[in-house]
């Protein structure tokens, strides 16, 4: 075996046709699996320009080469189809126990296209693959759902669903599985909602193998000490002692911290919302996600009101979304409103940093009272956003509205500059006018405001690998480049890419070349991550974006940092954005130039060409 | 003296790396359901609980073996399991009353802890210590838990 299973469930809901064909090997060779191989097989098969909500769209569930074996933070994989919060492609990369088990059911993915005339989910049991209907569960949270869905089938499966919020088609909706993890960002819970696809239950009982296992075991034991001997992702590490929030005060104390919708850099109560603080006040142990070393999920407590229980802990971006972008101390509120988005399917940063907007919206007087039934929405309300997140996900009252996200909302006021948005989607806690290459990351993430699709906050801040000055855009442009690459590369082997705090390409590569027997140099691996990149970008110009879309909001272009060590600062986007086309080889527009191309075998016209 | 793999439940955060080695060793693939030890989920209070093997000192499983195939090493205190003696009657999974013997219908034997003979690989990759193999009349770390309050509690006087 050579870690893949060979095969991929093709699901036609219009026609309610099931079949098991074999994987494309070519795929996989160029784009290895997870968010390469699902992007690739979407692109092969829709046309960039359809509505992402029309039965045209296909919803693609991709695993990769490594995934459900031991290499380190291995359980993973990536939830594919066009976004329809921003229009680009878009990729939620999951953690928890559901992929290794599509993996051992027998199955590297699945492509679902069309749309049911009711609601059905889709049953796995190794060879049994069925429709079922779902009727009894639609309107059902994702908690629910899942519970019911493992009483009437085998209860030591594996649920990926979508809660209340899919079935509404929130903009923002998220493919949830194992009840707590997400393929949280850019809509893709609305994607399967829109197929009536409720949710997809599997069970295995097969192994997977690996090409080479001398080579496999090597890669994986160097991989393994460096990831449980490192500072942040080691034993009693900053992400095993504090989970992700740890960030919370380091971010605060640089004054990147994001408060009151980016009006400021520096939130006053910073510490109330930390992982110190999460820690000592609310957590009961850490959780992991399958074959993963460091454990950085939080077990918390809910010790009051109506969601009283243990549940998730937030992560820093969730906790940043409610908290300082929202101006909100009470740590106890955000757990609560982060459990809900959880229950209801929605993306935790797009849902408070929308709330946030709406805030700013309200006080500067755009929404009036009228607006939100007589009540108010100030900065630091903490009592305002589980309500909020509940009517959000149920599309009840002023909730139908932020269902749409900050984008729409704002521009639905008048104000669209309000909106913290890129292509239309949430950029989450770090200033890009304090981290300038943050800034840089955010402008050209394919995806539109994220921060895993370059995440050089790793170098600026952590210094890791190496510290590089957070103010100056030299050399930034080559280093989103280098990180946007290698993170391709690390969301289709489907490994974690909390790993490469502690490993790099080499360790990367050597994993993959063990499991998968292909023989790629490293630098072979990192061209294909850039070949990934490529791809998207080609589809997002075909869906229609331009250069214009490579923007930042106003607010990070004109108008400086207030206070701290970046006082003064904007994001100095245009210097960085010429010098980043240069070195992708793309010209001024943003365009793939035919020589790269050629470098990357892609064609521009292979995407049109097919339609 | 015996050692015996030691199972902390509190410090499990359920990535089930110990699934996957178990199973690697004993067949070259990953699957979970080919280990001998596995990890259940109590949601309601966040627990992870690990399971395996006692290696009884009076096992039931050696006792329903008509063939044999399971014998108790009096020395290393292992319970261990020989296939080719086996003919698959499933007695021992019956037998045991913790329900950690499995049969694989795929492998078409008996899936059973034997402690790797001396080198669990599941401890191996247990990051958080949730399984520890040590000799099991040492001190164990609960009762230096228990321990350290007494410490906690008359340490200053002493002083």
């Amino acid at each position: 075996m050579n870690g893949y299973t060979g095969k991929i469930i093709r699901v036609d809901l219009t026609n309610k046709i099931i079949k098991i064909e074999k994987l494309n090997m070519d795929y996989a060779k160029n784009y290895i699996g997870g968010r390469g191989l699902g992007s690739k097989y979407l692109c092969e098969e829709i046309d960039p320009q359809i509505d992402a909500l029309s039965p045209e769209n296909k919803l693609i569930f991709m695993t990769g080469p490594v995934t459900g074996t031991n290499a380190t933070c291995a359980g993973r994989f990536n939830v594919v189809a066009k976004a329809p919060l921003t229009g680009t492609i878009g990729a939620g990369n999951t953690g928890g126990y559901f992929g290794p088990e599509l993996k051992f059911a027998g199955y590297d993915g699945i492509i679902f296209e069309g749309k049911a005339n009711n609601p059905v989910y889709l049953h796995i049991n190794d060879d049994l693959v069925e429709l079922k209907d779902a009727k009894h569960i639609w309107g059902k949270n994702v908690f629910e759902t899942t519970d019911i869905l493992l009483n009437e089938n085998e209860e030591d499966a594996k649920v990926a669903c979508i809660g209340p919020a899919g079935e509404k088609l929130v903009l923002f909706a998220a493919v949830m599985n194992d009840k707590d993890r997400a393929a949280g960002r850019s809509g893709l819970g609305a994607v399967m909602g829109s197929k009536n696809l409720k949710a997809v239950i599997v069970k295995g009982s097969n192994g997977i193998g690996v090409a080479n296992a001398l080579q496999f075991n090597k890669a994986v034991a160097e991989a393994r000490e460096k990831v449980t001997a490192n500072g942040v992702t080691g034993t009693g590490g900053g992400l095993a002692t504090y989970g992700t929030e740890v960030l919370v005060n380091i971010l605060n104390e640089m004054h990147a911290l994001p408060t009151n919708n980016w009006q400021t850099s520096r939130f006053e109560d910073a510490d109330k919302i930390s992982g110190e603080y999460l820690t000592e006040n609310y957590l009961i142990r850490n959780k992991a996600c399958y074959a993963c070393p460091i454990g950085c999920g939080r077990t918390i407590k809910i010790p009051d009101g109506k969601y009283k229980g243990v549940v998730a802990g937030p992560e820093y971006e969730a906790g940043w979304s409610y908290g300082a972008s929202c101006g909100i101390n009470d740590l106890n509120e955000i757990n609560k409103a982060n459990h809900v988005c959880n229950m209801l399917g929605l993306d935790p940063v797009t849902m408070g940093a929308t709330i946030a907007c709406a805030m700013e919206l309200y006080e500067k007087g755009y929404i009036t009272k009228e607006d939100l039934d007589g009540g108010e929405l100030k900065f630091g309300d903490a009592n305002s956003i589980m309500k909020l997140t509940e009517q959000t996900g149920n599309r009840e009252g002023f909730g139908d509205k932020l269902a749409l996200g900050s984008y729409r909302l704002a521009d639905m006021y008048g104000h669209p500059e309000l909106s913290m948005t890129v292509k239309k989607q949430e950029m989450p806690a770090y200033d890009g006018r304090a981290i300038q290459g943050m800034g840089l990351s955010y402008a050209t993430s394919n995806r539109g405001g994220c921060h895993v699709r370059g995440y050089v906050t790793s170098t600026e801040v952590l210094g890791i690998p190496m510290k590089t000055d957070p103010l100056s855009t030299e050399g930034k442009a080559a280093l989103v480049k280098l990180f946007q690459d290698l993170t391709a590369l690390v969301d289709s082997s489907d490994i974690c890419l909390f790993t490469t705090f502690a490993i790099g390409l080499p360790e990367v590569s050597g994993m993959l070349r063990g499991t998968t027997g292909f023989e790629y140099s490293d630098e072979e691996m990192l061209l294909v991550g850039e070949r990934i990149w490529n791809l998207e970008k080609l589809f997002n110009l075909q869906a229609g974006l331009t250069r214009e879309d490579d923007l930042l909001p106003p607010r990070l272009l004109n108008e400086p940092v207030t206070s701290g060590p970046s006082k003064g600062k904007v994001t100095e986007l245009e210097v960085m954005l010429d010098e980043y086309y240069q070195l992708r080889g793309w010209d001024k527009e943003g365009v793939p130039t035919d020589e790269k191309l050629a470098e990357l075998s892609l064609s521009n016209k292979g995407l049109a060409e097919a339609f | 003296m015996a050692k015996g793999l030691v199972v902390s439940p509190d410090k499990c955060t359920g990535c089930r790396t110990c699934e996957l080695a178990c199973s690697y060793s004993k067949s070259d693939t990953f699957n979970p359901k080919d280990s001998a030890i596995s990890v259940m989920f109590y949601e309601d209070v966040g627990l992870q609980v690990p399971m395996t093997c006692l290696q009884c000192d009076e096992p039931h499983c050696v006792k329903v073996c008509v063939v044999n195939a399971l014998t108790k090493d009096e020395k290393t205190g292992v319970v261990n399991y020989d296939k080719e003696k086996c003919i698959g009657c499933k007695m021992c999974v019956s037998a045991c009353p913790f329900g950690n013997m499995t049969y694989s219908i795929r492998l078409k034997e008996v899936i059973k802890c034997d402690l790797c003979k001396g080198d669990p690989q599941c401890v191996k990759s247990c990051n958080y210590g949730a399984l520890q193999y040590k000799e099991l009349d040492s001190t164990l770390d609960k009762r230096k838990i228990i321990a350290n309050q007494f410490k906690e509690a008359f340490g200053e006087g002493a002083i």
